[in-house]
């Protein structure tokens, strides 16, 4: 069944082989090596996973497979075979020629990398009618058919809205779409999934996996998620700074990978911290309704209690209501009825009617350290500006404070001089914490703190913020759509949707049966490490859909 | 209601409001003018009586807001009002003396304009697709050369070269050359068209008359305009070859001048546009330089005039001009931007 539309293309024969492959990137004035002397090899019909941190080289592999190096990258050395034919001995036109129609790309984030000026079915069929391999009309009709086959909605008319008037994972699958209008013998994911949904990611990961199946294409799968690259991948390639760590059959690997460093990836997952009963409460949200000007609710009479130096997770996917959660505790939002109450007291609504200390009381640490450290200002600046504003430290008392704040996230002086552009994701990440910390709060609100992160990396930060939880007793509203994370750091769990409180309740609580039903929807829909999660769990859905039914 | 044709009607009502404050400002402005038509026409001579007199007869007795409630009253109904150097039995109304020139600046400007936008807008494109190249960095020093140039000099220079087709062979110059040298400069001199440099036209000149006589003038002004219109369209193509969908349409295998043309233009018109409208709109209020270089009968050269002599509803009604070009090309500027952006054009 698996070769029925693939004619000749047999599973089994060699598609892709790059030898000893070295390409170097371009900062600060010189080359640095990205990838150093990578092996693949890559057979029809086939999908190998390539997984790592970020750095790792993964993605520049992936687009040294189609012979290409991002601007300000270069190939060094190294051999790319496709099909026989080498990619780095032709011309760029020729290359040109291949892209597209026999080797093809699908991006990260779809949002970006569809063009907003045109409709999605002229960018579906462009490399089709530009490599001239079929009319207009006949690759409107194969893209409304591919359209109907990644299950998109109005497969007929879909393809005449514009990027813009699309969600994030219906963009996702045109995308799979477009790649495979040309039928190409090879597709490349680059971590296709990342920007999604859990519950999005489900359907367009089946989406994926049923039409590359269905045309026996081959395609390398650039993810960090080692649950996605387990449903996905018939191999798995570990990477480490630019080098193969090691490769084995996705079951094997997963089963008993041969390397420490693979071993450290696999763990990383099985953080839990056991939950401990509120004793008195923090903060109390009652009956919140808001919304942005217009007359759709964002939040529909919420409620919620956090518990004094305990953890609250606030989960659910984007448009839940979440962040507009966080902005109305904050004040910078106004409900338009409701009322809440920190320490004891009512809070008001907005920013104005605060007093300087209950805004040193309350602090937020947000998903993108970038965006929330200012590029300008060295780590020390970015310490201090609470110190001095909130608690009127100067000088000595200042500098020491500064000094140990650092300690505190485990960095020391050496960093008082730098810029946010000269530390890592996972640095600019724990400034942001000391940032917060440094105002003695009672309540900090982390908006997403992890998910810009590396997986290693994020246990690192969740480990220092439960560590600085014991010491000083500060609750935290945990806002994120990761259940790993819930599972690591929360004590209660409250799951919103369309803007409303689903359920909430203390960790084991929510995370054992029976669920509400959108619970189980989200939870369900969390990728584990076992290879056949996803067959599993279409199979059970698909009779759940047929029982329902009759 | 559609959110475009509610930008467009807002913008056309904020056009509006603008229109009429500048209709303040103007008078205001002539009305601190120092001088005195009556006292000018009249000479030093006019008794204080018939000073008064001419006064009456012109309406300038009468106080200013008054006569600014007359004059905008009168534009309204599309009436410029009479030139002051109208005679009893004999009126001339400003229209019918800005008319002409109108016409004759109109046709100059649109005429540069089909010149100058599209190789504008081509030699941008061509920067932008081979940019850091040897090309690329000619057409940038080139057209920054005649920008960087005033506009009479490069009009004076035009002309030279046109007078030096018939006269270089006979300069002291061309004899100290060799005397193949000169007679190969002379055969590239002969090569540039014999464009008149005085553009002395009348509404009688034929069509293809005036575009020949207009020439030289046409060629001045491209020069002036066209690099900033370039260099935009360079830089708003090339911030968006830094955008994810260009490195996407890089990897379905187009071709640079596809990804150029087809995926980064469209969502750099805004920009473009903009600088564009600009400079067209300096085509109409800033030639007078240029006219008077070229004696060509525009109405830069008629404004000025009309300022010597302190004929008040014809400076009036060209600043009024003037200003309504403006205002009308920044809409038409605006109004392509929301066209161009699918974002407004569809919504959710």
């Amino acid at each position: 069944m698996k070769n029925k539309n693939s004619g000749q293309r047999e599973k089994g024969t060699k598609l892709l082989s790059i030898r000893n492959l070295h390409v170097e990137g371009f900062s600060d004035e010189r080359w640095h090596p990205i990838v150093r002397g990578v092996d693949l090899s890559l057979k029809r019909g086939e999908v190998l996973g390539l997984i790592g941190e970020s750095g790792a080289g993964k993605s520049t592999i992936g687009l040294a497979a189609m012979g290409y190096a991002k601007p300000g990258c270069r190939i060094t050395q190294g051999s790319i075979q496709f099909d026989g034919i080498d990619l780095l001995a032709m011309t760029e036109t020729a290359r040109r020629r291949l892209r597209g129609s026999r080797i093809a790309y699908v991006a990260q984030s779809a949002a970006a990398s569809f063009n907003p000026a045109h409709r999605l079915l002229d960018q579906t069929v462009e490399t089709v009618v530009a490599h001239g391999i079929a009319s207009r009309e006949a690759a409107n009709r194969d893209a409304i058919e591919l359209y109907r086959r990644l299950h998109l909605p109005d497969p007929d008319t879909i393809g005449f809205r514009y990027p813009h008037q699309v969600s994030g994972g219906q963009l996702q699958r045109a995308m799979t779409a477009m790649a495979m209008a040309c039928r190409p013998d090879l597709i490349i994911f680059d971590e296709p999934t990342t920007a999604l949904d859990v519950t999005t990611q489900v359907e367009v990961l089946a989406s994926i996996r049923k039409i590359v199946e269905e045309f026996n294409t081959a395609a390398i799968y650039v993810t960090h998620d080692l649950a996605v690259v387990a449903q996905m991948a018939d191999r798995i390639m570990v990477l480490r700074h630019g080098r193969t760590v090691e490769e084995a059959e996705t079951r094997q690997m997963l089963a008993a990978p041969a390397e420490d460093y693979t071993r450290t990836l696999w763990a990383v997952r099985k953080l839990a911290k056991p939950e401990v009963p509120a004793e008195d409460y923090l903060l109390t949200i009652d009956n919140i309704t808001a919304a942005y000007g217009g007359t759709v609710k964002v939040l529909q009479d919420v409620s919620i209690k956090v518990p004094r130096g305990r953890t609250v997770a606030v989960v659910g996917e984007s448009g839940s209501g979440k962040s507009t959660l966080a902005r109305v505790i904050t004040g910078l939002l106004p409900p338009m009825s409701g009322s809440i109450s920190f320490a004891g007291h009512y809070l008001p609504s907005t920013l104005k009617e605060r007093s300087k200390d209950v805004l040193r009381r309350i602090q937020m640490i947000y998903q993108m350290p970038d965006n929330a450290l200012n590029p300008r200002q060295t780590v020390e600046e970015v310490i201090a500006r609470p110190l001095e504003f909130y608690l009127g430290l100067k000088g000595a008392a200042r500098d020491r404070r500064v000094n140990q704040l650092l300690h505190m996230i485990e960095m020391d002086e050496s960093f008082l001089d730098r810029l946010p552009v000269e530390l890592s994701g996972g640095q600019k990440q724990r400034i942001c914490i000391a940032r917060a910390i440094a105002a003695n709060p009672e309540l900090i609100i982390c908006d997403e703190v992890t998910s810009a992160l590396d997986q290693i990396v994020q246990e690192e930060i969740l480990k220092l913020l439960m560590r600085l939880q014991q010491e000083f007793g500060v609750s935290y509203i945990f806002i994120t759509h990761d259940i790993a994370t819930v599972q690591a750091i929360a004590d209660e769990i409250v799951v919103m949707h369309r803007g409303k409180v689903v359920e909430q309740g203390l960790k084991t609580e929510v995370l054992t049966p029976p669920h509400a039903p959108y619970t189980e929807l989200l939870l369900s829909s969390v990728p584990e490490m076992d290879p056949d999660w996803l067959t599993n769990l279409l199979e059970r859905r698909q009779r759940k859909r047929v029982g329902a039914a009759n | 209601m559609n959110p475009v044709v509610r930008t467009v009607l807002q913008r056309l009502g904020l056009g509006l409001i603008t229109l009429f404050i500048v209709t303040i400002i103007i008078f205001s402005a002539i009305a601190m003018l120092p001088g005195d038509f009556a006292k000018a026409m009249l000479g030093q001579s006019a008794t204080p009586e018939t000073v008064a007199a001419f006064q009456r007869e012109i309406g300038i007795d009468r106080p200013p807001v008054e006569r600014y409630f007359a004059w905008v009253g009168q534009i309204v109904q599309g009436d410029f009002g009479s030139s002051f150097a109208s005679r009893t039995g004999y009126r001339r109304t400003v229209a019918e003396i800005i008319a002409p020139r109108l016409y004759n600046t109109m046709f100059l400007a649109v005429m540069t304009a089909l010149i100058a936008v599209p190789l504008a807008l081509g030699l941008g494109i061509l920067a932008a697709l081979y940019r850091n190249s040897w090309f690329d960095r000619v057409v940038n020093t080139v057209t920054l050369t005649t920008i960087s140039f005033p506009e009479f000099f490069v009009a004076y220079m035009l002309a030279y070269l046109i007078i030096s087709r018939d006269t270089f062979i006979g300069t002291e110059f061309a004899q100290s050359l060799p005397e193949w040298l000169a007679a190969s400069i002379n055969w590239v001199l002969n090569l540039v068209p014999k464009f008149p440099t005085l553009a002395n036209i009348s509404d009688q000149t034929p069509f293809w008359e005036h575009v020949w006589r207009a020439a030289l003038p046409s060629i001045t002004l491209t020069l002036v305009i066209v690099a900033h219109m370039m260099r935009m369209t360079r830089a708003a193509i090339i911030n968006m070859l830094a955008s994810p969908y260009i490195d996407m349409a890089r990897l379905k295998g187009m071709s640079p001048m596809a990804i150029v043309l087809r995926h980064a233009l469209p969502n750099a018109w805004a920009p473009i546009v903009t600088v564009i409208a600009f400079n067209l709109a300096y085509l109409i209020v800033g030639v007078v330089v240029v006219e008077v270089v070229f004696v060509y009968p525009g109405i830069g050269q008629l404004m000025v005039d009309a300022v010597k002599s302190r004929d008040v509803p014809v400076v009036q009604a060209c600043a009024l001009i003037f200003a309504a070009t403006y205002i009308l090309l920044n809409l038409t500027a605006d109004i392509i931007s929301i066209a161009t952006n699918p974002r407004l054009l569809h919504p959710r």
